[in-house]
């Protein structure tokens, strides 16, 4: 047995009615996971594409890839654990900034810190609307802790591959600029 | 000229040659029903309930090799399918069903007889359609007999709103069909077969273990060129039996849990195993930790999902079984040089047919009582194969498959992955009405043939010459049997010896129906009964208790098979493993 370990699969299907429960009543019929899965129209507008993010050892995951590609909607299906690649997600986060003086302050410094952007708010609350990889979005979600959230709404991960960066296995990846800069900011 | 979707429907069946469809009517596929009267080309099977519709469908197309065709009503009529579809789903057979759906501006409203057919079909169909626009039908209909027929075969549903089925449009029926994203494999690849040619060149042990891939992809004779070529002994699946005639000397009989002793035995010590169009079902497999331990493993198959799902594979080739082993073979004939390269399987050989005469399947006549073997025994001496058979699920589905040998494929018509009670007779009404001129024989228990005895009606409405027997051993017998071995003969609700007086029901119908209780009987009512031109039940009263054996112990290694009752009364430990009756 291998270890079980996170990947991210990337769907094209037909943007046909229907399609996203095929997907995830696949998941649930076979007993395999979904950790977080966001779907859009791709380029194409005849295409959506679905990133979802599941976990198993490389037997799971083996199944998981072909029983996609058996979906007669599913145009191609692609294990990002083949590739080098970023994830990103976004956040909006509403936070309290009343409970003790300062805390507005404190909120707006890490709003800096994190280059996230203050899309909202009230003489009580701030809503910021954050982006990065998992390690930041659980970093600016600890900085805000104490300040108290009141509520986070996640649009699930979205994951590319890294451009010519196809790899045999598991080599270890190359690092991006960009990618480490978001993720060592704090 | 615009014509109805109904009509549509009717002349997208006859360009796909279509000439039987098994349905039912109801509400919103009336307008179907009408063009269907008006259309004496195409011809309606009425059965009397759609999950027999469904059933007679399987049995058409896997008699015949095609694809079969249902219509039903909306709500009731469509979720009537759905244990048919299911079965159709395991089992790997082409059907297209169409069902009807309320008028598109009503659907998700409740609206009378609306069901979610598509949302409940999803997971035990091959693919579903909607029909949202007219003009999309006969693009729909192509599709869904390609997708279908091709590949992996499966069910497919077409839900046909009310209001679609009225709409006028002009109708063109696409010549192909291209769906960018379903292309099955049909070619292996080269360098594969290759290392398959090798590997079994340079086996001493090898095995052939194929199974209902062989029939779907008409690979029978190929089978038997490359079982002839490299004089390897085979063993089928139950969905497997046929695609070697059953008395050739190198056929084994079948694997698994009630598979032979040789089989089972040549599986285990094989050094390399070339599993052709099967699935490592658990019920082929027993404790999958133990299976064909120490051999390389070959496996064909069309469905890259059949491969690694259960079972290590070290060389999978995927795509169609006919096309691979005519490489397969060829490729042998190159690399080896002529018949005598495989001459050093000859003590393998002999090992296998030491294995068959150390245990050969048998059971012990009786002079007083009807042995349920002894039965198809009879049955296949009568008709020397000569037939097709279909079957119910229980002891007497096993009893078949281990005493009647089937010669050709497409003969044999059972319920393998879902296991469907009520399979058997309706499968049997599918298969004559695509050979009429053939012997259709429904082996069936008690139980099993109450799940669908309403279709009696339909063979006597329609004079089909179905012979029908039931091996009545007033027990759901294989039921019985796990409760004898694992239950300490507790007998739980397995006891139906109130069964209804079949004979008389028969005649209730308008059938013919006999009665055979004593061995001597057997024979005869073998004879009068088959000997008649309609519709005849025979019912054999047999040994309630008898067993089936070998067995395999759910769980457990293939090798540790049973010949008699393993007399410990309560095993939890053995009862309680994964896997159930
Ligand atoms: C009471 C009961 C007891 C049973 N006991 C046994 C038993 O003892 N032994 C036994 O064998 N079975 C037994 N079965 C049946 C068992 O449950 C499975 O249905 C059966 O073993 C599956 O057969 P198969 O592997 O041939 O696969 P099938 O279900 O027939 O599947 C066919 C395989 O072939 C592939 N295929 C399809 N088309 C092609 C093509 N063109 N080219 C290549 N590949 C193709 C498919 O992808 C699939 O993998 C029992 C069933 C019941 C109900
Ligand atoms: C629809 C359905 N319900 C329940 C079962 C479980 N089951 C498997 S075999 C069997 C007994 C069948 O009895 P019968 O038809 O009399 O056949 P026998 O085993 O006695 O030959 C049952 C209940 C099943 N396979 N299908
Ligand atoms: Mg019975």
């Amino acid at each position: 047995m291998s270890e079980v370990r996170k990947h991210f699969v990337q769907i094209l299907v037909e943007n046909r009615f229907g399609v996203l429960s095929r997907v995830a009543g696949l998941f649930s019929a076979r007993g395999f996971n979904i950790d977080s899965l966001s779907v859009a129209p791709g380029l194409d507008p005849s295409v959506s594409q679905m990133t979802i993010e599941t976990q198993g050892d490389d037997h799971v995951v083996e199944q998981i890839i072909k029983q996609l590609n058996k979906l007669i909607d599913v145009i191609k299906v692609v294990d990002l654990a083949e590739f080098s690649f970023l994830s990103r997600e976004t956040l909006l986060i509403r936070v309290n900034t009343n409970s003790r003086p300062g805390d507005r302050d404190e909120a707006f410094r890490i709003v800096e810190i994190f280059r996230a952007k203050i899309i909202d708010s009230s003489p009580t609350t701030y809503t910021f609307e954050v982006t990065g990889d998992e390690d930041k979005i659980e970093a600016i979600l600890n900085f805000l802790k104490p300040l108290g959230i009141k509520e986070v709404i996640r649009t699930g991960k979205v994951a590319i591959a890294r451009e010519d960066q196809r790899l045999s296995g598991k080599n270890a990846s190359r690092p991006h600029p960009e990618g480490e800069l978001t993720l060592n900011r704090p | 000229m615009k014509i109805s979707g109904a009509e549509m429907l009717l002349e997208s069946l006859k360009r796909e040659k279509i000439t039987h469809i098994f349905g039912y009517p109801g509400g919103v596929v009336l307008p179907i029903f009408d063009a269907l009267y008006k259309d004496p080309s195409l011809q309606v099977i009425l059965t009397r309930h759609e999950q027999a519709a469904v059933h007679a469908a399987e049995g058409y197309a896997r008699s015949s090799n095609t694809v079969g065709v249902v219509l039903v009503t909306s709500g009731p009529g469509a979720t009537n399918t759905l244990t048919g579809l299911a079965d159709a789903n395991m089992d790997s057979v082409p059907l297209v069903v169409i069902t009807g759906q309320v008028p598109t501006k009503m659907i998700g409203n409740d609206a009378f007889q609306e069901a979610d057919i598509i949302g409940m079909s999803r997971s035990c169909t091959k693919h579903n359609f909607l029909v949202r626009k007219i003009s999309d039908l006969p693009r729909i209909i192509k599709e869904a007999f390609y997708i279908a027929r091709t590949g992996r075969p499966g069910p497919v549903l077409i839900d046909f709103p009310k209001d679609i089925i009225l709409e006028k449009a002009e109708f063109h029926y696409p010549e192909t069909v291209s769906i960018r994203s379903y292309n099955p494999t049909i070619q292996g690849n080269r360098w594969q077969i290759r290392k398959a040619a090798q590997a079994i060149l340079k086996s001493r042990k090898p095995v052939i273990y194929a199974g209902g891939g062989i029939i779907s992809s008409n690979a029978h004779k190929e089978l038997l060129e490359l079982v002839n070529l490299a004089n390897i002994p085979t063993t089928l699946t139950l969905m497997g039996l046929g695609a070697l005639p059953g008395d050739h000397p190198r056929f084994m009989g079948m694997l698994g849990m009630h598979g032979t002793y040789a089989a089972n035995m040549a599986i285990h010590h094989t050094d390399v195993l070339i599993a052709v169009g099967v699935r490592f079902d658990d019920r082929v497999t027993g404790k999958i930790a133990e299976f064909s331990p120490n051999s390389k493993v070959i496996h064909i198959d069309i469905d890259p999902t059949s491969i690694r799902k259960n079972f290590h594979v070290d060389v999978p080739i995927v795509g169609d079984a006919r096309v691979i082993l005519k490489d397969l073979i060829e490729e042998l004939r190159e690399i080896s040089g002529g018949e005598d390269a495989f001459r050093h399987f000859q003590p393998w050989v002999a090992q296998t047919s030491e294995w068959e005469k150390e245990h050969p399947l048998k059971y012990a006549y009786d002079k007083e009582i009807i042995k349920p073997q002894y039965v198809i025994e009879k049955i296949y001496q009568f008709t020397q194969g000569d037939c097709i058979v279909s079957t119910d699920v229980g002891q007497h589905q096993m009893w078949t498959a281990q005493f009647f040998k089937f010669i050709r494929p497409n003969t044999w018509l059972t319920s393998g992955g879902l296991g469907t009670m009520g399979y058997g007779f309706p499968a049997a009404i599918g298969a004559q009405k695509a050979h009429p001129g053939k012997r259709v024989i429904s082996i069936t228990g008690e139980g099993s043939f109450l799940m669908n005895v309403q279709e009696l009606a339909t063979v006597v409405s329609l004079d089909l010459p179905v012979k029908i027997v039931i091996l009545n051993n007033q027990y759901l017998g294989m039921v019985r049997q796990w409760q004898e071995f694992f239950y300490g003969s507790r007998y739980s609700s397995s006891f139906i010896g109130q069964s209804p007086d079949f004979v008389k029901l028969a005649e209730a119908f308008g059938a013919v129906g006999l009665r055979a209780t004593r061995p001597e009987q057997v024979e005869d009512t073998i004879l009068d009964g088959f000997s008649r031109r309609g519709p005849v039940l025979m019912e054999f009263q047999v040994d309630p208790e008898e067993n089936v054996f070998p067995m395999v112990p759910a769980g457990g290694s293939n090798i540790e098979m049973i010949f008699e009752s393993p007399g410990e009364k309560d095993d939890p430990k053995k009862r309680d493993s994964i896997l159930t009756a």
